[in-house]
């Protein structure tokens, strides 16, 4: 069976607003990702390491703004609903495969260096950022924040900015 | 009134809030396609502008909704968390995660939805984002200066360009559309595929149509707040309307008894509430009367909801107000207390009684007036009521 065709994206687009004004009348806040990822790296520092965490500045400030297990956050029930809610999409439209997608013109491990690296920068962006595109960019659009527009502007900008230097991963 | 986390949904089923929500978000973002790396450069380098278009469309409904809710006070804004704004920490973080973009191919949200339908790259991705994030913790004190620099509060993006939200809502509504157009036009050329369903007309169009007849109507007319406030500012409509009375000799029966089926709203400023307050009462004020916690306050149940102030007049705005509100079993005391001070806790026997009613009311006030100072001033020790102040809701990333 062959894979189905994406949803047309201003219907996705609209969809996805909707979720995201319902999301701030029940809750009050918008969507995230990233915040999920910053609860993610305390729990496990703090696992493996509880006397580091009680000694270094971040997750102090961390435990002194969250009280209870760092995993039991909304944004981290929030993104196991991200990977079921894509599992059950990927199902229905016939995507669902193990694959490590890159451009032809590059090997397996640029793909894995570069998914790495992209990664490790935008958890580091988004921890200085206080957000990435779903909490600083899209949620602060929905509600007119300054911050979230103005980190927005910069993702996209530097994102067009670089993207000329870094063309060979991708065209 | 929204949002309803914490008073109507309690925290822990705001967790299965939580994961419904993140099932919708992770199954739209599937079904736009943002589960590959490919579709999501793609607007980095013209041939694929998929990622504008959600976006795009994403915000502007989600940004129109929030005004829509704002405007017929649906959805208390005062209460929507609102990502605070520093100003270079907003910057930097964002050309950091730019070049993540390019580089990686990915956002986090973006890379969580491609793991679950099994996209390797992606679940590195997740992965490099857990060190991207443990090395800014580690290396912290090098970045806190940056990070907390430039703080600029709270700031809505239309109050630092001086113009209106509509208006701003009108330009940015404008803009996605015409970049909708332009971009489709681009991808065109680079891809050199015609994509006609991709411009946003006939049916688009007319949705849109319809969606900006609707916000010029619900912009030029004004907001409900603003419309209830002009009407109770008005004397004819306010001379007209007859709330409930509870003559002062009355009220302070009731204090006396320490009846608790009244419940007393004090309309006068903090400052003057803090000096002295009756017995079981909240201070509220006119403006402060849309909020979601003053909606709250009034909704005492199954008591005699009695409007105090200074003056008659601001009780008699305040109830209007309240009626509008939906709230019924108002009742206002006429003189204020202004007319509570001057003939209960002041109380000046008269020399001439002129009847029996008359002399009955004198002896009441007499006694009222030894008393209820002393009720007042008990309660004062007992320390004021704490108000109940909803926080803004925590948030972000």
């Amino acid at each position: 069976m062959s894979e189905t065709k994406y949803m047309n994206p201003y219907l996705a687009g609209f969809l996805l607003g909707l979720l995201l004004l319902v999301t701030v009348f029940i809750t009050g806040r918008g969507l995230g990702a990233s915040g999920a990822v910053k609860s993610g790296v305390v729990a496990i520092v703090n696992t493996i390491a509880p006397s580091h965490t009680d000694n270094t500045h971040f997750y102090k400030e961390y435990f002194e703004e969250h009280s209870g297990n760092p995993l039991k956050s909304w944004l981290v029930f929030e993104v196991i609903g991200v990977v079921i809610g894509a599992f059950i999409s990927g199902l229905i439209s016939n995507r669902l495969k193990f694959t490590l997608e890159h451009s032809p013109k590059i090997t397996n491990n640029i793909r894995i260096i570069t998914a790495l690296l992209g990664g490790a920068l935008f958890g580091f962006g988004a921890q200085l950022g206080r957000g990435c595109t779903s909490g600083a960019a899209l949620s602060g659009m929905g509600v007119l924040s300054a911050g979230g527009i103005i980190t927005m502007l910069a993702i996209f900008g530097g994102a067009y900015a670089f993207a000329y230097f870094f063309r060979k991963l991708w065209i | 009134m929204a949002p309803l986390v914490p008073d109507i949904i309690g925290n822990e089923l705001n967790f299965i809030v939580a994961i419904l929500i993140g099932i919708a978000f992770g199954f739209i973002l599937e079904q736009a396609g943002f589960s590959t790396s490919k579709k999501l450069v793609g607007l980095f380098y013209g041939y694929d502008f998929t990622v504008l278009r959600v976006f795009f469309t994403a915000g502007v409904t989600a940004m129109i909704g929030v005004i829509a809710l704002g405007h017929f006070g649906m959805l208390d804004l005062n209460l929507i968390y609102i990502n605070p704004t520093f100003i270079w920490s907003a910057i930097v973080g964002g050309l950091i995660m730019g070049l993540g973009f390019v580089v990686g191919g990915f956002c986090p949200g973006t890379s969580i939805c491609a793991a679950g339908i099994g996209k390797i790259d992606a679940m590195i991705f997740v992965g490099g984002s857990f060190l991207g994030v443990y090395a800014f913790a580690e290396g912290y004190p090098l970045f806190e200066g940056l990070y907390k620099a430039g703080n600029w509060g709270s700031p809505r993006i239309f109050e630092i360009m001086g113009m209106s939200q509509a208006l701003f809502a009108f330009l940015l509504t404008f803009m996605a559309v015409f970049a909708f157009i332009v971009t489709t036009k681009i991808e065109e050329k680079v891809s050199g595929k015609k994509n006609p369903e991709f411009l946003p007309v006939k049916l688009y169009a007319s949705l849109a149509v319809i969606a900006v007849l609707i916000g010029i109507s619900a912009f030029v007319l004004p907001n409900r707040q603003e419309y209830i406030i002009n009407q109770a500012s008005n004397d004819t409509k306010l001379s007209s309307f007859n709330p409930g009375i509870m003559t002062i000799d009355e009220l302070a029966f009731r204090i006396l008894d320490e009846d608790q089926k009244i419940q007393i709203i004090d309309f006068r400023t903090p400052e003057q509430f803090k000096e002295i307050n009756l017995p079981n009462s909240v201070n509220l004020s006119i403006e402060s009367m849309f909020t979601k916690d003053a909606i709250q306050m009034l909704l005492t149940n199954h008591k005699k909801r009695v409007f105090v102030a200074d003056d008659e007049v601001t009780e008699k705005k305040a109830a209007f107000i309240a009626e509008k509100l939906g709230f019924d079993e108002i009742y206002i005391v006429p003189g204020g207390l202004n007319s509570f001070k001057d003939n209960i806790l002041n109380f000046k026997p008269s020399a001439t009684v002129n009847s029996k009613q008359e002399a009955d009311t004198y002896t009441f006030r007499e006694k009222a007036s030894k008393i209820i100072p002393k009720i007042i001033e008990e309660n004062k020790l007992k320390q004021t009521p704490v108000k109940k102040e909803t926080k803004r809701t925590l948030g972000g990333c």
